[in-house]
């Protein structure tokens, strides 16, 4: 009976998305209020059926109801509550039903938090994202829905992917998805703008602030997936430029580029064109994420059994957005003035260049992720794309972007005199210089390392040059009490963001290279009570030991790891055995720290207590995920920044007045 | 022109050849990192290049695992139905491999016609089998097929 409700409130849902998507567009054009006005309730209406059939299903996990056939995929009695809900979005059919969730909570957020917005233009924008609804409730409706019954009633469920029995998973997806979906809000936002020939700084102040909160999020959900394979997979890598893990990083380079361009476009007026094509295109990106990962028509770790017409489905409901959305902007971008004109020498130009280097990897991430489709499709051969590639990819480019990094925040707006920028980067570009010769000298490691003196050199600059920002910044403040000040006062949340986002760029870029380049590992078979010595720790293994969990069966090996005399860790790796899906699954012991993580799988049994195992030392490790972190609270400082929502306090009495003129066709 | 245009002109010509350079190191660097993949058909058939980084893959062949002396370095060999080819590698394999099952590998045929693996993929679905794989059985079915149908043909 519930499942049947949860399937009759997602056909309602879908009801009322094409009700959003038709009526309110239609009066926006002509005149209409009433119409117009029914874009808020019907938006509030579809988020209520769309969340009731998401509690349908989530009820359906709890009691669970094997009679539904994805809980009977997914779901098992033995499974701990937290992960019967998490399996909720274990697989196909309940991922899709939380995107269809995350868009519709999006339109209701819009709805909500933008009342300051001209009724016309929320009327385009919550009816684009009506559009897009559509596609996605349709698509659970007719290809994938999770409330499809099954008869016989099985007695027990085939459980969760045991992988995906984990914490770092549980919250992984519904991160990852509230950053994709959020940059439909972007998308929503510049369509209703393109269609109204209304692209001005107000457009940009609007969607800079929800740009900027899905790019949060999308940082965080990049974040959490890289920990989690790290810990998970038991490889020891946390990035393996997987297509997936690609589909989620491409997004996040156009939004990257869309947060700066958006910058200009508030700021200065000047890039509207550019601006919108970005919010085009960083939704686009992440619609073709989801079309990658669900269908199946690359080979990756995260695919799932295909099924060709979900694929043709997505890729017709792609073409469709993408097709539209650059026909609509083809159409009505030539319309829109050029705004604010800048000389060569100016910060616009330092973010003209950021974004076509953002750009530029995008494409290049783009071009190797598709080429093994491309390959087979002409008939040239199966192919994959090396992880090499990639890497040497970044290294060319992202040097440069760190360079520009470092200048753009200390230029001028529109004009700047190239002696006056000179001199303020004297000082940086000779410490950082100098930094980076020590720490490429062969005294801290074997060798000169030209990489690691790279790493510190372009760390350093940034440092430096966000130091000398900072200083600039505070002598007209006050000192450093100012900060506070500025913060709470001045609304200058988007400065110190922009100051801690770019510190995390630092801090990662250490993170990664100590990482890569002074990690070590060893493959071992050890016998209980023997001792191996790596990267100046001893690991001795003492045995191995079997375990009952709740729901699997596991060895749990133990490794004591010494420092000299001292002992620094226990650590307890495990091998488990899930009982329902009978897989092994692998769970590393790590010993955390802030300058290294100490890292042991283990492998097989090798016979006479003997285990294969597997031992690394990563330095700087978690300064990958520490600058991970810090790009997001960056991101939250510059979207929680108090001047939009003064700006827009102090323009609603002006836009009151305008009404429906305000936002109509020109 | 305007000195102050001149400049202007250098510097944009600058950052388009440093640009271009970029892209075409990048793109170089591209062909060198393809990685073929072949089916033990044409790994048997001397269609792979020996030496140089590829992918096989196939099924597994049951009963065929064999661990060396060190306990780190496995043997198995890896079928499509048609041909075999035996794979050498050294570490953990992944906790998914097991015989009968699809997996991936990616390293180098030796002269032997051994192929010496540098990584083992087996994916984390077991219902899932690798495009590439399930590509390579389907063709070597297909050709037996076909085989057995010309075979008939001649009584």
């Amino acid at each position: 009976m519930i499942p049947e409700l949860g399937n009759f409130s997602l056909i309602l849902g879908l009801t009322l998305g094409l009700v959003l998507a038709v009526f309110p567009m239609i009066g926006s054009l002509n005149n209409t209020p009433a119409w117009v006005a029914l874009a808020r309730p019907t938006a509030w209406g579809q988020f209520f059926f769309v969340a009731l059939s998401f509690a349908c299903l989530v009820n359906a996990f709890l009691v669970d109801d094997f009679s539904v056939l994805y809980v009977s995929q997914n779901g098992n009695t033995q499974l701990p509550t937290i992960y019967k809900v998490s399996a909720v979005w274990g697989a196909h059919e309940g991922s899709l039903l939380l995107w269809a969730l995350i868009l519709s909570g999006w339109t209701v957020a819009v709805s909500l938090f933008a009342r300051d917005l001209p009724a016309v233009v929320l009327a385009r924008v919550l009816s684009v994202m009506g559009m897009i609804s559509i596609g996605f409730l349709s698509f659970l409706l007719f290809t994938s829905n999770p409330f499809d019954r099954r008869f016989p009633v099985p007695l027990e469920g085939g459980d969760l992917n045991p992988l995906l029995q984990d914490f770092g998973l549980a919250v992984h997806p519904p991160m990852l998805y509230m950053g994709y979906v959020g940059l439909s809000v972007a998308f929503s936002f510049a369509i209703a703008a393109l269609i109204g020939g209304k692209l001005d700084a107000a457009w940009a102040r609007w969607s800079r602030p929800w740009t900027t909160v899905a790019w949060v999020f999308l940082t965080i959900g990049i974040s959490l997936g890289s920990w989690w394979a790290y810990y998970e997979l038991g490889w020891g890598g946390w990035w393996f430029w997987d297509p997936v893990e690609n589909a989620s990083f491409m997004p996040w380079l156009a939004g990257t580029a869309l947060i700066h361009s958006l910058a200009v476009t508030e700021k200065r007026g000047a890039f509207k064109r550019w601006t919108v094509l970005l919010s085009l295109l960083a939704f686009s990106l992440s619609l073709l994420g989801t079309f990658l990962v669900r269908s199946g028509v690359l080979t990756s770790v995260h695919s799932f059994a295909a099924d060709p017409a979900r694929g043709l489905f997505i890729l017709v409901f792609l073409c469709l957005v993408i097709g539209g959305s650059l026909a609509l902007y083809a159409w009505r971008a030539p319309d829109v003035s050029s705004g604010g004109r800048f000389d060569f020498v100016s910060r616009e130009t330092l973010l003209l260049g950021n974004n076509l280097l953002l750009v530029v990897i995008t494409a290049f991430i783009l071009l190797g992720t598709l080429a093994p489709l491309v390959y087979d499709a002409l008939g040239w051969g199966k192919i994959s794309v090396g992880f090499p590639w990639f890497t040497t990819m970044l290294i060319i480019f992202a040097p440069f972007m760190i360079l520009l990094m470092g200048i753009g925040p200390l230029a001028r707006w529109k004009h700047q005199d190239s002696d006056e920028l000179l001199r303020k980067l004297r000082l940086p570009f000779l410490v950082s210089v100098g930094a980076g010769l020590v720490a490429a000298m062969p005294v801290l490691h074997e060798g000169w390392s030209l990489w690691i003196g790279e790493a510190v050199m372009l760390s350093v600059w940034l440092l430096a040059t966000l130091f000398i920002g900072l200083r600039q910044r505070l002598q007209h403040r006050q000192g450093p009490t100012g900060i506070w000040r500025d913060l709470r006062l001045r609304g200058s949340g988007s400065y110190y963001g922009m100051l801690v986002a770019h510190f995390g760029i630092a801090v990662f870029v250490v993170g990664v290279t100590a990482a890569n380049l002074f990690d070590v590992e060893k493959d071992a078979r050890m016998s209980p009570g023997q001792i191996i010595e790596v990267a100046g720790y001893s690991f001795r293994f003492d045995g191995v030991e079997a375990h009952q969990g709740p729901n699997y069966r596991a060895d749990l090996g133990t490794v004591s790891v010494f420092k000299g005399e001292r002992e620094v860790a226990v650590l307890k790796p495990e091998k488990r055995t899930y009982l329902v899906q009978t897989k092994p699954m692998t769970e590393s012991g790590i010993d955390a720290g802030f300058t290294r993580d100490i890292y042991i799988s283990l492998g097989e049994a090798l016979g006479g207590g003997d285990w294969s195992l597997r031992l690394y030392y990563k330095p700087l490790v978690r300064w990958i995920w520490l600058g991970g972190i810090l790009i997001a609270i960056g991101g939250l400082l510059a979207a929680t920044d108090k001047r939009y929502r003064m700006a827009i306090r102090h323009r609603a009495s002006v836009l009151v007045k305008g009404g429906l003129a305000a936002g109509g066709r020109p | 022109m305007h000195p102050k245009r001149k400049k202007r002109l250098y510097l944009i010509v600058l950052m388009v050849i440093g640009i271009g350079i970029g892209i075409g190191l990048t793109l170089n660097a591209f062909n060198d990192n393809l990685m073929f993949f072949y089916s033990p058909t044409e790994v048997v058939s001397g269609e792979a290049p020996s030496g140089h980084p590829i992918r096989i893959g196939g099924l597994v062949t049951t009963g065929s695992l064999k661990r060396q002396e060190n306990g780190l370095t496995v043997n198995f060999d890896v079928t499509d139905n048609a041909e075999t080819v035996n794979v050498e590698y050294t570490g953990i394999l992944p906790d998914l491999f097991r015989e009968g099952q699809g997996i991936i590998a990616r390293g180098k045929l030796d002269t032997d016609g051994v192929f010496v693996a540098d990584e083992v993929l087996a994916k984390h679905d077991e219902n899932y089998m690798p495009p590439e794989v399930a590509d390579a059985l389907q063709t070597a079915h297909e050709e037996g097929v076909e085989d057995m149908n010309q075979r008939g043909a001649i009584p």
